[in-house]
């Protein structure tokens, strides 16, 4: 039953990540020439709705559809790691037009050159964790 | 209900991605797709080699549930909601395009430069797609999220870390199309 909800959850992110637009990488290069209210316009609203709904969770300590406490874990403190692979990420969701999100998205709606894009950004995400260590964080 | 098969504005957009993070919460789970990147590369054996991948996958199986939830939504997207999928972005953006070379900019859904059949034999399409990729991969496990997790989940519980790694993804993201763009198209 959780496997059908978790589904179709998806399968509902998947519809409004390709019928928004924001699966497709030329509203990605319009956002970053701020040539378009779009991308901003979504991200905005979608902002506003989750400030006001996790608020709104903790204030009446609202517990979750199967009855548990919801807690919403702080993220690590720091400040490298999030700028410089902040970056890095910002680099790549320029070029490739897609984060990890729509590029599977991409892959239902049919274009398949971006199996090259998801396999390189498993390849990726492998390197981080062998140099993890060595890195600034 | 014809909307439906027009492209969706952003406020309509918007408040579902809200939706689907609340629907996630609500559930006792979290909105953030890159994780799965991770989970990913346990599964092809990665934790034999890495500490890093060594966790207990099987925790994250709702996620990748929802990734598959999310392919599945693309398809329908595609094939069942959409009738002309052509990205209508605006006129200044598709002249540029155009002088970059992307013929296929205000016309498809993709710019078919990299995205058709073609760029699997394109050397320099490969290239963009394999260095653009890699860059999200490293860019996001070593920002701890992507624009799921950051962007939208990280900002929308007031998370200091997530704002910085916004503003990051924007400094890439700026720099690549203003400054590394012109130097590669």
């Amino acid at each position: 039953m959780r496997t059908v909800i978790y589904l179709l959850i998806g399968i509902l992110f998947g519809i409004t990540m390709f019928k928004s637009e924001a699966a497709s990488w030329f509203r990605i290069y319009e956002m970053f020439r701020f040539e378009s209210f779009h991308m901003y316009g979504i991200i905005g609203s979608a902002l506003l709705l989750g400030v006001l709904s996790i608020q709104l969770i903790k204030r009446f300590r609202i517990r979750s559809f199967h009855g548990e406490n919801i807690n919403f874990p702080s993220k690590a403190k720091g400040v490298l790691r999030y700028l410089i692979g902040g970056i890095v990420f910002g680099l790549g969701w320029a070029l490739a037009g897609a984060c990890p999100g729509p590029m599977f998205t991409l892959l239902g709606a049919g274009f398949l050159p971006i199996l090259v894009v998801i396999i390189s950004a498993v390849l990726g995400t492998y390197v981080y964790g062998v140099f993890k260590n060595r890195l600034p964080h | 209900m014809n909307w439906i098969f027009e492209p969706w504005p952003w406020y309509i957009a918007g408040p579902m991605i809200a939706l689907i993070m609340f629907l996630l919460i609500m559930v006792g789970k979290n909105f953030g797709m890159s994780s799965n990147l991770r989970t990913l590369c346990t599964l092809c054996g990665a934790d034999k080699k890495v500490d890093f991948f060594k966790f207990d996958w099987k925790a994250q199986r709702w996620n990748l549930i929802v990734v598959l939830g999310a392919i599945i939504g693309g398809y329908i997207g595609a094939n069942f909601l959409s009738t002309d999928a052509v990205v209508a972005i605006h006129p200044d953006t598709i002249t540029h395009l155009n002088t970059l070379g992307f013929e296929s900019a205000g016309t498809t859904y993709m710019p078919t430069e990299l995205f058709d059949m073609a760029a699997f034999t394109n050397p320099k399409s490969l290239v963009i797609l394999i260095v653009g990729g890699f860059l999200v991969g490293f860019g996001a496990r070593y920002a701890g999220g992507c624009t799921s997790g950051h962007a939208i989940s990280g900002l929308s519980n007031l998370q200091l870390p997530s704002l910085i790694a916004v503003i990051g993804f924007f400094i890439g993201g700026l720099a690549m199309i203003h400054f590394i763009f012109p130097l590669i198209f």
